[in-house]
């Protein structure tokens, strides 16, 4: 059943086209979208949207209630913590460092991956299938202890927790491709490409990564959820991320001490880590049923 | 068969060999004295220096020492920890347990309501059912875990003050520590009210199994969700329905065989998981398991217990995978190579 007649169009739409036209038939796909987008702005103009600079703090005005609430003051948008710092302004800077290394470590981790994962799949034999079983097996230790190594290692701090999260995040590149790879490299139009004597660089860069892409932008979008929340969680436990760094787990764990005072301070840097993870987690969602529109139609 | 069987238990064994390097490795890593990084034990002089460096063989060449390092891992000398000055295979043994039996019950829980939601969702595909259920998985499997398990503790026991803060029981039970796992050693345990004791540890439970099998629920329901509607798309499932077998026939016979198989693999995934967010959870209950004892190792600087612990954790974690993929290879011969599904 195709969608659109191949003789009476007057172009073809690209897959990726199709791909968007499927994606915003989903109402909530294009919803998780917008609000992605604007943690993305957030991220890049924080300074601008900010209106205190995270860090300050104002003795005159500590634990502020957030705006709706009786006593509250539209200045102080989502209210002020204990030390008297802008609760919005610190959560605007928050999704600046804690969205911002994430997508940083994904993308880090995906060049990592998907190089070692060619190699791997263009490579065979013993060797390539004993470190395949060890890698697949590795892949098995959970991320937060990874995490806790590495800054037992090298301390805590922000950058170290985004080693750890990167190193735990890279086999699952790799295995995927490794796998993709290994199953394309069967295909016949890679054989026509290496009849017409394509070497393996030039095999991977034009015929390989195109079809790759796809896969790639799902497997990061998943990436991204886990990402998000581990450097939170890191931050959260005081392991990443430490305290006058506006990074939202770390927010958080912050709000904590003054919880049953001031409860918005616990609630809201959570919240918005729950959003971001949620409009991920849709925007992903989205893509792929797109993606599985598109080939099945 | 046999030759499955040997395969895998030489994956486990080289997986485990290359673990213990690692954590052989970490006693030269962290930051500090080998020697004491790798006994626990800050010698006092240089006598007792020397007696310590001998038993460890640290004279000798990095393969003597591993080698050395391996046979007193497996004769259970596994040193002292910095901070309680205890054996650390003793607080592990009691620890480990504890993680064990909560993530068991988060497990059981996620199996017990993901699947028959993911089931009845699958067989209502595109439908405003299914579409309510698709996103509350989603939801929750988006939560933060740190986050959720704060909420819970908001709820239910500040504000409507029906579960216990932290903790696995009420001080007023002595319970021995026999077995680790706090419902067998309330059972076993001699002159205790075992119903109080039981309903109180069940109490203590309800919060922590709670906020670890809500992410793990929302992922089953949305694999087995996926699985059965592949399932429904096969043209066996066409070929019973042209035979004429009723719905129910269809349903236990083909649709459910088939469509469990492929969440078996994602529940070694699942483990991995679980357990990352067990020792999250853990130190918001004040939980005395693995994942606790860990985060306090670190906070504390306790270098062989995180060696050890880490050690510990992992070979639990990639026992479990490996058994997990050796019994889906066992059922399911047809699927020759560890694959992995999508949510």
């Amino acid at each position: 059943m195709s969608q659109f007649s191949l003789y009476d169009e007057e172009y073809h739409p690209s897959p990726w086209q199709r791909t968007w036209r499927e994606f915003k038939a989903s109402h909530v796909a294009f919803v998780g979208l917008i609000v992605l987008g604007v943690f993305a702005f957030f991220a890049i103009f924080a300074p601008v949207v900010a209106p205190y600079d995270p860090l300050q703090q104002n003795i005159d005005a500590l634990l502020i209630p957030p705006s709706w609430e009786l006593n509250g003051t539209i200045s102080h948008l989502f209210g002020t913590d204990a030390l008297g710092r802008d609760v919005f302004s610190r959560i605007v800077y928050g999704c600046r460092v804690t969205f911002g290394t994430s997508l940083m470590l994904v993308i880090l981790a995906m060049v990592l991956g998907v190089s070692v994962g060619t190699l791997a799949g263009m490579t065979s034999g013993v060797r390539s299938s004993i470190i395949n079983h060890l890698l697949d097996a590795l892949m098995a230790i959970p991320t937060l202890l990874i995490a806790i190594i590495i800054v037992a290692i090298l301390g805590t701090g922000l950058v170290n927790s985004m080693w750890a999260i990167t190193l735990a995040l890279t086999p699952q590149f790799i295995h995927y491709t490794r796998s993709f790879v290994r199953s394309e490299m069967k295909k016949e139009y890679i054989l026509a490409s290496r009849l017409d004597g394509a070497n393996s660089w030039q095999l991977f860069r034009h015929s390989i990564l195109p079809n790759m892409i796809e896969m790639l932008v799902v497997q990061g979008s998943l990436a991204l959820s886990i990402a998000v929340i581990d450097v939170s969680a890191l931050g959260f436990l005081n392991l990443g991320a430490q305290p006058p760094l506006p990074e939202l787990g770390a927010i958080l764990a912050d709000g904590l001490d003054v919880a049953y005072l001031a409860p918005w301070n616990a609630a809201l840097p959570g919240l918005s880590i729950f959003l971001m993870v949620l409009a991920i987690n849709i925007v992903g969602d989205g893509l792929r049923s797109a993606l599985r529109k598109r080939v099945s139609h | 068969m046999i030759r499955i069987l040997g395969r895998y238990s030489v994956l486990f064994i080289l997986t485990l060999l290359v673990l213990a390097g690692m954590s052989f490795a970490l006693a030269y890593m962290f930051p500090g004295d080998v020697l004491s990084n790798l006994t626990g034990i800050t010698p006092q002089n240089q006598i007792q220096r020397n007696v310590l460096a001998e038993q460890h063989k640290l004279d000798a060449g990095y393969l003597v020492q591993f080698s050395n390092y391996l046979w007193q891992l497996l004769s259970g000398n596994w040193g002292y920890s910095f901070v309680s000055g205890l054996p650390l295979r003793k607080e592990i043994g009691l620890a480990l347990p504890a993680t064990i039996e909560l993530a068991a019950y988060a497990m059981l829980v996620a199996l017990l309501v993901g699947v028959p939601v993911g089931c009845y969702a699958g067989l209502r595909s595109y439908t405003k059912t299914d579409y309510l259920i698709n996103s509350a998985s989603m939801v929750g499997y988006s939560f933060p875990v740190f986050w959720l398990a704060l909420v819970f503790i908001l709820i239910f026991s500040l504000e409507l003050n029906i579960a216990p803060l932290s903790g696995r029981n009420s001080l007023l039970f002595n319970i021995p520590d026999q077995t680790g796992f706090i419902l067998i050693d309330i059972l076993l345990a001699p002159d205790v009210d075992r119903w109080l004791a039981f309903t109180d540890a069940l109490h203590h439970l309800m919060l922590p199994t709670l906020a670890l099998s809500v992410i793990s629920t929302a992922s089953l329901i949305r694999i087995t969700r996926r699985s059965i509607i592949d399932v429904l798309n096969r043209p066996y499932i066409a070929a019973a329905r042209s035979r004429g077998l009723s719905r129910r026939q269809i349903f236990l016979r083909h649709i459910l065989r088939n469509a469990l198989l492929p969440i078996l693999p994602l529940m070694a995934i699942q483990i991995t998981s679980l357990i990352t967010n067990a020792i999250i959870v853990e130190t918001l209950f004040s939980w005395p398991g693995i994942g606790n004892w860990l985060i306090q190792a670190i906070y504390q600087r306790d270098y062989p217990a995180l060696r050890v612990g880490m050690l510990a954790v992992a070979s639990l974690v990639i026992l479990l995978t490996i058994l997990i993929d050796l019994f889906n290879r066992l059922i399911d011969p047809s699927r020759d190579k560890y694959e992995r599904v999508t949510i």
